[in-house]
């Protein structure tokens, strides 16, 4: 494993280590002093270990592409943002926008998410160890937001295809988000969510959110309203 | 954008460091607002009967000394005054309100910028890391500390736009944000007596708290009121003589991050500022919650 020392680098030096895909390169790194840094690891597009040991700041992980990510403390906002592929793993809280626009991948999340936590995500999987704050899987369009514990106001407002399994308490729901039959298609997923994350909860104990599908076309019977 | 941050001393041994601790904080924050900065210290609370209060002049040979006489003579009260940069923390004896009605007569271009028991504002225009040395922080011990970088986007860049904003009773605030209904909230303290210095949302939101903290109200009890009568959007975190906290709008999309450990609590726009104190890798971090109210220090 080659060590990266952020302090020394500079997040650009240590990107661009990350970014080098020559055949050299170190298939794991180890990145040392994050300080809290806006955009580690961003932009990563090639198989590869990289474990962060220290607190991140925003946007880290964006954009990533099949790489391995895993940061050991918090992490700030639009972790994951974007994600395409690979998997990110944080072990403490992250701030708001979590997994924002996310194509494809898994997020795990041990702590609490805060607000706004897969926002418009378009495929990713996320799964949150804790609790997620207000507004979160708004507009969500495809994947599953996994939440372990609470879920705050607005769950899914305007949801499109994600799923939402939540095992504790919906604060409330948004426009347009229901409550649905969680069925064996769903526990199976469900399953295979908590076990790739390591997380550990029971799969029966959840119940499954998604779209009423009311929002999706134009009502004529509201053309008076415009 | 514009930055804040916030540091409060659970264990006492750290007093000596409050200053060296909080430099990096405020520095790291200069990116979010390098047009200006102010810090609030909370030090060397002055006995009963007597008031500080914190005072600025743009002109940096003003003669304090001159003022001092003045005011000691007309006043017939005790004075001490210590000059640090454009800055001068004067001691008295006399009343408050009889001290600022005084200045605000004989010198209306000294800026009032604080008054209570133990606050100290300082800010200026430049960068904050200028801004810092200026005022001989670095070496200052305190309980807590609040400040502010800023990047004026409504208003002018001046020494009086800075933050911190105090009108009184030890209290001040910083703001991340933007206010929607200070015109009215300035209306209404107005009527209630409470005199302002500036145009700006953020002074109304100071002045609220103090209105409601002189009316006996608790700073968590002010903090409650504001969120249900301040409208907009907003992270403020303030400061009173024993207290800290943090508040954020029922929307919450100024961001803010905390942390704690057994030996201090510590507020930021960004994580990176907080990433430099001692024990920042072990500290419990999270993001506040909207319309929660976070408060140390004070019962």
């Amino acid at each position: 494993m080659d060590m990266l020392d952020l302090k020394e680098l500079g997040v650009r030096g240590v990107n661009s280590v990350l970014h080098d895909l020559s055949k050299s390169r170190a298939k794991s790194y180890q990145i040392n002093n994050p300080m809290g840094q806006h955009s580690i690891a961003c932009g990563l597009d090639a198989t590869m270990q990289v474990k962060i040991e220290g607190h991140v700041g925003f946007y880290c992980g964006g954009m990533n592409q099949h790489a391995e990510i895993k940061v050991n403390g918090h992490a700030g906002v639009g972790l994951a943002e974007n994600m395409m592929s690979g998997r990110i793993h944080v072990s403490g809280n992250a701030s708001e926008s979590a997994g924002a626009t996310a194509h494809g991948g898994l997020l795990v999340i041990e702590g609490d998410a805060s607000s706004r936590c897969g926002i418009s995500m378009k495929g990713v999987d996320i799964v949150v160890g804790g609790s997620v704050g207000h507004m979160s899987a708004f507009m969500a369009q495809s994947g599953c937001l996994v939440i372990c514990g609470d879920a705050g106001d607005a769950l899914g407002d305007s949801i499109y295809e994600a799923i939402i399994f939540v095992r504790g308490k919906v604060a409330s729901l948004g426009a347009d988000c229901i409550e649905k039959e969680m069925r064996p298609e769903h526990q199976t997923k469900l399953k295979e969510l908590l076990e790739a994350s390591s997380l550990q909860a029971d799969s029966t104990e959840f119940r499954r959110y998604g779209s009423a599908r009311t929002l999706y076309n134009f009502d004529v019977d509201n053309a008076d309203a415009y | 954008m514009c930055g804040i941050v916030g540091l409060y001393l659970k264990n006492v041994e750290l007093q000596a460091q409050l200053g060296s601790m909080f430099k990096p904080m405020l520095i790291e924050m200069s990116s979010r607002g390098p047009d200006s900065a102010g810090v609030a210290i909370y030090r060397n609370p002055v006995e009963a009967g007597q008031t500080k209060i914190s005072l600025a002049h743009d002109d940096s040979g003003f003669l304090w000394e001159t003022l001092e006489t003045n005011l000691a003579a007309s006043l017939n009260c005790e004075l001490a005054t210590s000059k640090v940069a454009n800055h001068c923390i004067l001691v008295t004896d006399a009343a408050e309100t009889e001290v600022i009605s005084w200045l605000q007569t004989n010198y209306p271009e000294v800026r009032i910028v604080g008054s209570g028991k133990s606050i100290e504002i300082f800010k200026e225009v430049g960068p904050p890391e200028k801004v810092y040395e200026q005022f001989e922080l670095e070496h200052a011990s305190g309980t807590h500390m609040i400040g502010h970088t800023r990047m004026a986007t409504e208003s002018a860049v001046t020494t009086a736009g800075s933050h911190p904003f105090a009108t009184g009773a030890d209290l001040c605030l910083v703001h991340n944000g933007s206010l929607s209904n200070h015109n009215i909230l300035r209306n209404n303290l107005e009527r209630e007596g409470i005199k302002f210095q500036t145009e700006n949302d953020t002074e109304v939101a100071g002045a609220y708290m103090t209105w409601k903290i002189r009316s006996g109200a608790t700073l968590r009890q002010a903090l409650e009121d504001g969120i249900k009568e301040i409208d907009g959007f907003y992270t403020f975190c303030i400061g009173t003589q024993d207290g800290f906290a943090v508040v954020r709008d029922p929307i919450a999309c100024k961001h803010a991050v905390m942390a704690e450990t057994d030996d201090w609590v510590a507020m930021a726009t960004e994580f990176r500022a907080i990433a430099h104190l001692p024990g920042s890798e072990q500290a419990r971090i999270w993001e506040p919650e909207p319309s929660t109210i976070y408060v140390w220090g004070e019962q």
